[in-house]
This record gives C-alpha cells, structure tokens and sequence, in this order.
C-alpha cells in the first residue's frame, strides 16, 4: 500500500498551478483533499509523474454568495459548506445534501473539486450540481471556460476535463424564494456512497401546481442524471398522490442503474422512484407533506 | 450490569471485598488509549529489511515459473524468493501448514503450501516473496516480476467442486475433503413417527473476520546462536512456533514467537499463515531481520475466511410441538485450504445445530468442498452462528404449520436444570484430543428464556406487531442460543516472588484484546489474597513458559484462570514455608494478609523483606477435557419498509449466564460487541467471488462491516445462576455468544414483521437488495 514515486509541487498561485498541469503532459495530476487519489495511488490503479498540490493557491477555498448565486472554490470542504450558515437559504439542497456525504473525517479534507472530478456517479455533488443547473469553471494556461453540470459528467469517474484543466469553481444559480426542495439517499450504512438518492426542487403557483420542478437522480446510471420525464409528469400539475406517483413512477422508469455488489438494478430502479416521491412528498409545505404510507 | 458504575482503578479496591465478580475498569486501557500499545508495526528494529508479498492475481493456474531479474536489479532490493528457493531448503518439498484443530489423516493432501510450488489455488496466495531497504522499494519490485502461469478454469462454487471435473489436489479422488456426521439416537424412528415434519433449505455467505490490527510478523534474526524471534504472534504462540519450527526443519528451542499488544482476533489472526513461515525463513535466508505488515487487501484476500454453506434441513415435531428429531445435509465451502482450523465449522455444525434444544434424534453430515476461494478458517461463533439460524428457522416454522405460538415450543423443548448433563449428538470423524463427544455441564435454558422475554416485555410488544401509519412493518423475534467453551487439554500459569517483592504472573493464555490482564488478574488477585496493583503479568510469549496454549474456543480466562488458581495455591504453601523460616513459627500458622506474612506472636514481614532473602517460583496448570457451556436467549424488534427493504432495529435484547462473571464489565462488552459483530452478518458482511473466483470485496468499501454507531440499541444482560462445576471458578466461556444467535433472532423478527407478504428468508446477508427481491416475489406468488 505504498504509492509508486511521483514527483511533488506546491505552487502558491493559479497560473503556477496551471503551467505544472500543462506541462505535465497528461502525467501531472492535481491534489486537493486526497480522498480519492490518494487511496488510488496507494493501490496502484495509476501512477502520475507529478502531483499539484493545490494547497497553497489563494482563493480556492472561498464561498461567495451573491446575486449571481453561490460560488464554491474547489477546495472548499465539505466541513465548510457544512458549517457556513448562509448556505441554509442560500442553497438549502446542497445543505440538506452534505450530510449524506461519508464520515466527518473525510468531509474534514473531502473538496468540491475532488468531488466533481472524480465524477463518482453515487456521489451527491455532482447530483446537486445537475439538479440545480451549476455551472462548472474550469482554467488551464490556455484560458477559462465554463461547463455545464448536465455536460460535464460523461460517466463513470469521467467528465469533460482536459488533462491540463482544472476545476477552479462550482456555480449555484440564484435559489428562487418560492423553492421547495429535498434530498433523499438511501445506502448500506450512514456515510456509504449512496444506493440511489434523488433530489427534487420545484415552486408551487397559486394553485399548488408545480413549477421549475427538477428531478435528478445519483446512483442510478454511470451518471448522474437530470430525470425529464418524470420532472413533466409533475411540472405544471397539482402537486397530489396521484402527481406524485406518476411522476414517481416515471422516474423508476427513466434511470438506467446497474447490478453491483450492493443493490441490483432492479432494486435502485424500484428506490429511485420510492425515493422520488418520498422527496416530493417531503418537500412540499404543509398540509401535502404528510408522508405516503405504502 | 451495564448499569453499574465501574470501579475507577483497580487499585483502589484495597476494602476486602473479592475482585472477581467486580466491573473493574480494563488495566490496559491507560496504556492503549495513550497511544503506548506495542502492536505488530510499532516493532523496529535496528537494521530491519521489509518484505512483500507477490500475490497471484488468478484463482487457478499452473506455475510455469518466475523472473525475477528486473526486480533484483532494482537497488534497494536484497532477495526475491520463490516456492523453488523454498523447495530447495527445505530438503526439495515446499513444507505445508499443519491443522492445529482436528488433524485429520485425510487431510494430508489438502494442507496448504506455504508458498506456491506448482499450482496457484486461490487469489492472494503467494508466488514470491520480495525483500527489500524499504516496503516502497519492496513494492516497486512487485511490479518488475515476470510471472508465467497457464490459467486452469476456476472451481468458483462448492457444487462444482463436489462434481470432480476438476481435481484441486493432486493424489486425489475428490475436492469433498471430508465429511462429518453427528448422530444421536434414533433418527429414522423419530420422523416416521412425526406429525409434521418442516424441510427447509438455507444458504449462509462466505465472511471474513476483520481485526482493526492487520497481521504481521517481524523475524528478528540472532546471528549468534543462529535463533529468531518472531515479534507479532498472536493468539496461539506455542503452536505457531512448534510449526514454523517444523517446517524450517529447526529444534523449536532455536525460536521464540513474542506476543506484543493484538488488535483483535474473533479466531482469525494468529492463526499460522504462510507469512508466518515466509518471513523467518527470509530472516534465515538473508541472515537479517525483517518486517512484513500485511495491508487491508491481503487480510481480505488471506486471512481465514468462514461461514459459507447450504444446508437442507427436516425437523420432526409431534403433535403438541415437541421436535423429535433433526436431519439432513450441510455443504461448507472452505476455499482453497483448510489451513490450521478450517474444519471447525463443518465440524460444529452437524453437532451444535441442535442447540440448547432436547432434541433426541440426530443425524446430519457435513460435507467439506475445497473451492478456488481464500482459504478457510474459524470467525467467532464457527458453526454456531449458522446452525442457530437453521434450528430456530426450523423450529419457528414448524411451529407456525402445526398452529403453534413459536414461544411455546422453545419452552416445551429447552433443556432444564432436570436434564443436565445433555448429552450432544456424537461427531465423527474426530482427532485427538477431540473425542466427538460433549456434553452440556449446567444450567436451565428454560428458565433464562422466560427471563428474557420478560425483560423484553413480550407479551406487551406483540400486540405492536405488523403495518404502522408509517408505512413500515413492526416485528418482534426471539431465539435462544448455547455457546461452547473452555477447551483443553489444558492451560498453564506461572507465580513468582520477585526481588523486590513484586508478583509476577505468567500466564499461557493470549490477549486478543479482550482485557485478558484485567480479568486474570482480578482471578490472581483473590486467589492470593493481595491487591491487583501488587501482581505485574506476563502472557502468551514461548520465552515466558515452557508450554501455552492461547486463546480459541472461548477458553482463556476459564482455562488460564483455573490454572492461575492452581498456582496461587501453591505459591500461598511456598511463601508459608519461606515466611515460617523467618517468623519463626509452623508454616501452617504464617498467616498471609495482603503483601505481607504474619506470625500468630504478632510478628511480620513484608512480601519485599521476603523476597530479600529469597526467590519463589512455582507452576501451576489446569487440565480439562469438558467444555463449557455458558447459553441464553436474545429478542428483537425490528420496522421494515417493505418497498426499500431497509431493516431498523429499534430494540434488541440479549441475556446469557456465563457461570461466574469474573468482570461484568467484560462480559457486557464481549456481548454487546459479539451482537454488533453479528449484526454484520445479518445485514452486511458478504465475501463475493466472481466465476473465476476473483474476490469482488477487496476493500473496506465493498465488504461492509457493523460499526459501533450503526446499531445503537442493543441491551445485554449477564447472569450467574448456574456456575460451572467442571472448573474452580465457575466460570463459563463467554466470548461469543452475543455473536451466535443474531442470525437466528434478527431472521425470526424479520419474518414476523413480515408475515402478511409470507416472507421467508432462508440467506444471509438480509441486504436491503435482497430483502426487497424477497418481499417482491412472495407478493407476486401471493397473487
């Protein structure tokens, strides 16, 4: 369990940072939190010439809030986020969502960054990411673009980062006033990568009737994935048992999850669309919110 | 008793009142807690080399042969070994790990190698060892050994091994090893005399006993003398240096196995794995001293592996529920090898799956399959974990066919104070010292399960039973369970009077991390009448005694204790005689009061003043062919979701009588966490192996373990109404009876929750997965 030899950078700013990725050539990685990398290494799976630590570069760790929504630097940890109060109002789904994320000694060192591209497709970030429409930032020597969350996940622990790039930020959109929202995973043990889990967000009219609904889905394909059909079943209509199992049911039948070790597909198909309405349910002010029973 | 407060040190307890019997908090943990433990890795020697261990990625192969040129030209690196270095000194034949546990003669063509030689039968298992400046340098070489092996097709199930297409074993017949079968009166008469007879058809998965400590050994090697000492030994020293010392064709006298602080056993570490030969040979080989620590991976992949099996069961019950008898077939997949103790489950299930049941008539075989799998050994509660699953599944519906309430049936078939000594089903075959007899030494099973429900108010929580407004499902369960312990031949123990008028106590019991040191020294304590500060112990180590035998079986405070006892006697009549020289007066009228020897004219002298003039030394032992059998009952009481398959436990109640409880404290803890660890197999712990016997599990992310947070209600209750009378002290073993009857009870209350979708289930793990498929399939056989 020793990783094989790699050589070690700390530079003290982004454009340093970003002149060791390219110059590495595809062999450079960078190293925020270490949560996934480091035990990657210590099993071999890969072997970098370089590691960039990114502990010294200013601002990554920042979390600005203001009116274009919420900005997280990549190394922004999971403590953080968890600890930062005005992420309550200000993104409550990310906020609900964090808890579910391992144990406190990996949410101590875990990153926003490390979290979206490892892309785990279990993993709840980049869940949140889709179902609130986040925009990825990404540098490399040849500039700054921004990537759509919905385009930035292409798989199982592949997204659409170039060798040299590298996540400087994850952008929430604004969260509307009248957003009702709610995160529920269900894994083997507190802490482990979610089974499946859903997040669910929409506003209700003056007639109860779903607006802005999004449904999104972790755990249930190579990816996390926006869930259109069931977000139709439920978007525009009055928010009720028979919606809520329609768009439930859609849900069960647009995920695409596979057989592991720990669930079969048919089964995270089946919780995806329990989870979906328990969601729905949860989120909805009283007097909807009375929990389902089977 | 977990109530009770503790006593804060074992040194204020100078007020004359026994230390047996008293929550005394652990002596170690001070020490460990402060980070002072000395655990296999804190071992660093000046001069050390470390070792690794290339491991075959294949689970079936034949070795065509090993380069290992690139990795010797690497710097830093001292030696790559192979099965053919071994061969070669070892007199041409790769020596074999020897069975500790019931050597059978037919066992001699499935003892495992203790390094590849021809053919690869398990993934993990070793090709070569490197040895190296550094474990980085040891590592890197891995990678620069060229290796060719022809892939053979994997036997990856014990159905494919039982039909012998393809032989594991060279010389044999068959991959069915062995089969045990246990018989007790007359079973063909009992079933056709049945009024009804339950069939059912279980199947437990493979586990693997996880330590928090992994293995390790570190071969110090004396080139003066030509002696190793091997630090890191566990759990039994002395066997594990007669067989390495066997296998490096030396006299056992040239080595020493030290046993250092252990983090954990539950039967699986420090047993004698080929490392353990590995690494001194080494030392040997290179004249140096070296380290190896094995990783998470390769204690998943090596370290003994348990519990897989099927079994097809009958129970026969007359009318009123009395079970008349059992029988049937048990199938245990035991990997590649059966390694030191690897037969015990096969061995106990056939015997123990009766339990604390009257049941007269037994007959059950057990079939032992060598499979490509990681090779077999105990996990806390061998054998017994499964068959209390079988019995109380058996029992419990049974009992529902006949129209019975289940309670009523353990009650009208648990064994009472009138029926002791019972007599358990004879297994054969056995080996020495085993005879395949046993019986039961005291109790009333009956009693304690009424004690048990009533604590867990039964009668009340049944009415709570079936669909609540949440959605979820209420189920209560109970089950009872006996737990063998104490085995022989024997155990030793060692008191001396040192200079400085200290005691010193040597013992031949292990620590595991079970608070050996607390609970043997409250024993010496009382046994010598001083305070437990006065007494400095020594355990487990070959340097200490000239013959020990460990901890297994629940046997080293029972056995270790008794010996203790034993010695303590002898040490009081020698300090007397010591004492009466000085005193002047009869042996017999020195009178001991705690460190000090009195004369009846009022004159004294203290252990220290004593021990000025001389040194006292006596040996003390306990010997004991009967085992002990502590038993109880647990009841718990679950909510299941039926559409996520998702299982709370909202109470769970286990209560056991372990004859003496030498320290509550203990006892508590080896029963709750035994529960906890069960729990783990109820709901979690899967080994998975592909068709190609790749192991899917290899980290702590996939093969999931019970953590102290995950199950938070749990209530144990220890009791002390029947001490045993085959030992001095009453006591029974008692660490693993939380462990055997979670499997049984959890799986009653499962099914009672779910009862209106006629759910059965009959494997283990109950993941939500699986759970779920279950509710899903008696739904639409209901419809």
């Amino acid at each position: 369990m020793k990783p094989p030899k790699f050589d070690y950078a700390s530079p003290d700013s982004l454009a340093e940072a970003l002149e060791l990725l390219a110059r590495g050539q595809g062999e450079a990685r960078p190293l925020a939190g270490g949560q996934s990398l480091m035990p990657v290494l210590a099993f071999r799976l890969a072997a970098p010439a370089l590691l960039v630590d990114l502990r010294q570069v200013p601002g990554l760790d920042r979390i600005d809030i203001g009116p274009d929504g919420v900005r997280l630097g990549a190394r922004v940890r999971w403590r953080d986020i968890e600890r930062d109060a005005r992420l309550c109002t200000a993104a409550p789904l990310l906020a609900e969502a964090i808890g579910h994320v391992a144990h406190y000694q990996i949410r101590n060192r875990g990153t926003v960054g490390g979290s979206l591209a490892h892309a785990d497709p279990a993993a709840e970030l980049p869940g949140i990411a889709v179902a609130s429409d986040a925009l990825v930032e990404v540098a490399s020597v040849r500039g700054q673009r921004t990537i759509a969350a919905g385009d930035f996940f292409l798989g199982a622990l592949s997204t659409a980062l170039e060798p040299d790039e590298l996540i400087t930020a994850l952008v929430l959109p604004p969260w509307p006033a009248r957003r009702h929202a709610a995160f529920e995973e269900l894994s083997r043990r507190r802490g482990d990568f979610a089974m499946a889990g859903v997040a669910v967000g929409f506003e209700l009219d003056g007639n109860a009737r779903a607006t802005g609904t999004r449904i999104a889905a972790i755990g249930a394909a190579d990816r996390p994935l926006r869930l259109r059909t069931a977000e139709s079943a439920l978007d525009g209509r009055t928010v009720d048992a028979r919606a809520i199992a329609e768009a439930a049911a859609a849900a069960s039948a647009e995920v695409d999850p596979a057989d592991d070790l720990h669930a079969s597909a048919a089964y995270r198909r089946n919780l995806v669309g329990v989870l979906v309405e328990r969601a729905i349910a949860r989120a909805c002010p009283p007097p909807f919110n009375r929990r389902e029973a089977a | 008793m977990g109530e009770r407060a503790p006593d804060l040190l074992p040194e204020s307890a100078a007020d004359g009142r026994p230390f047996v019997g008293r929550p005394v908090q652990r002596v170690e943990d001070l020490r460990l807690l402060r980070g002072r433990g000395r655990y296999a890795d804190d071992v660093a020697l000046p001069g050390m080399l470390h070792a690794a261990m290339l491991r075959s990625s294949v689970a079936h192969a034949r070795l065509r042969g090993i380069d290992a040129s690139a990795a010797l030209a690497l710097p830093g690196v001292h030696a790559v070994i192979t099965g053919a270095d071994v061969a070669r000194a070892c007199g041409g034949a790769v020596p074999r790990v020897p069975l500790r546990l019931q050597p059978l003669e037919c066992m001699e063509p499935y003892r495992q190698p203790a390094i590849v030689a021809d053919r690869v039968r398990h993934v993990g298992e070793v090709l070569a060892v490197v040895v190296a400046d550094s474990l980085a340098i040891a590592e890197d070489a891995l990678e620069r050994i060229e290796v060719d092996l022809e892939t053979l097709p994997a036997v990856a199930d014990w159905r494919s091994a039982d039909s012998g297409d393809c032989l594991l074993f060279d010389g044999t017949q068959t991959n069915r090893g062995v089969t045990f079968r246990a018989t007790r009166g007359d079973a063909a008469a009992a079933f056709a005399s049945a009024a009804h007879v339950q069939r059912e058809r279980f199947s437990m998965q493979r586990q693997a006993p996880v330590t928090m400590e992994a293995r390790g050994v570190v071969a110090e090697w004396l080139a003066d003398g030509e002696r190793i000492v091997v630090h890191g030994a566990a759990k039994v020293p002395f066997f594990n240096r007669r067989a390495c010392a066997s296998m490096l064709g030396i006299d056992a006298s040239k080595m020493d196995f030290l046993e250092g602080d252990t983090g954990g056993s539950f039967g699986a570490r420090g047993e004698f794995y080929v490392e353990d030969f590995l690494v001194p040979f080494a030392a040997r080989h290179l004249g140096r001293t070296i380290k190896w620590i094995s990783d998470r991976r390769e204690d998943l992949m090596t370290m003994a592996q348990s519990r897989e099996s099927e079994a097809e069961l009958e129970m026969a019950f007359a009318a009123d529920g009395t079970i008349l008898g059992v029988r049937g077939t048990a199938w245990c997949d035991l990997g590649a090898y059966p390694r030191t103790n690897g037969l015990i489950q096969p061995r106990n299930i056939p015997q123990f799956l009766t339990g604390p049941y009257r049941i007269a008539a037994v007959d059950i075989a057990s079939h032992v399959l060598f499979t490509n799998k990681g090779p077999a050994g105990t996990y806390r509660a061998p054998g017994r974990f499964e068959t209390a699953l079988f019995c109380e599944r058996l029992l419990e519906r049974g009992a529902q066919a006949l129209g019975l309430d289940p309670v009523q049936v353990r009650r009208r078939n648990l064994l009472t104070a009138a029926d002791m000594p019972w007599h358990f089903a004879d297994c054969s075959p056995s080996a020495p010292p085993s005879s395949g007899q046993t019986e039961t030494d005291s109790g009333d099973y009956l009693e304690l399960y009424e004690r048990c429900l009533a604590e867990f108010d039964w009668v009340a929580r049944q009415a709570r039973q079936g669909r609540q407004p949440d959605g979820r499902y209420h189920g209560i369960g109970s089950a009872c369970f006996i737990e063998g312990g104490a085995a022989g031949p024997r155990e030793n123990a060692r008191i001396e009077l040192a200079g400085d008028g200290r005691i010193r106590l040597i013992v031949g019991s292990t620590s595991v991390g079970q608070g050996l040191e607390t609970s043997l020294g409250q024993i010496a304590a009382d046994a010598l009448g001083v305070p437990m500060s006065a007494i400095d112990m020594l355990h487990g180590s070959t340097n200490l005694l000239a013959e020990g035998f460990g901890s297994y079986h629940s046997r080293s405070t029972v056995m270790g204790g008794s010996a203790i006892v034993d010695a303590a006697g002898k040490f009081k009549a020698a300090l007397r005689e010591l004492a009466a020289t000085y005193l002047e007066c009869l042996p017999e009228q020195v009178e001991l009061a705690g460190t000090e020897a009195r004369s009846p004219r009022g004159r004294a002298m203290s252990f220290a003043e004593l021990a000025r003039h001389e040194s006292i030394g006596v040996d003390g032992s306990f010997a004991n062919h009967h085992h002990t059998y502590a038993y109880g009952a647990a009841c718990a009481h679950v909510a299941v979701d039926p559409r996520t398959g998702h299982v709370e436990l909202l109470d769970y109640l286990v209560v056991e009588d372990v004859g003496r409880a030498i320290n509550p404290l203990l006892v508590h803890g080896q029963l709750i966490g035994g529960t906890v660890q069960g729990m783990g197999g109820v709901c979690l712990e899967q080994m998975v192996y592909d068709g190609d016997g790749q192991m899917l599990t290899g980290t702590l992310a996939d093969y999931l373990l019970p953590t102290s947070t995950d199950y938070p209600r749990i209530r144990g209750l220890t009791f002390e109404a029947y001490p045993s009378p085959i030992n001095p002290i009453g006591a029974k073993g008692a660490g693993e009876g939380g462990t055997i009857v979670v499997g049984a009870v959890m799986v009653n209350a499962i099914a009672a929750a779910l009862r209106e979708f006629g759910v059965n289930p009959v494997s283990l793990p109950l993941s939500p997965s699986r759970l779920w498929e279950t509710i899903e399939a008696a739904r639409s056989t209901v419809k």
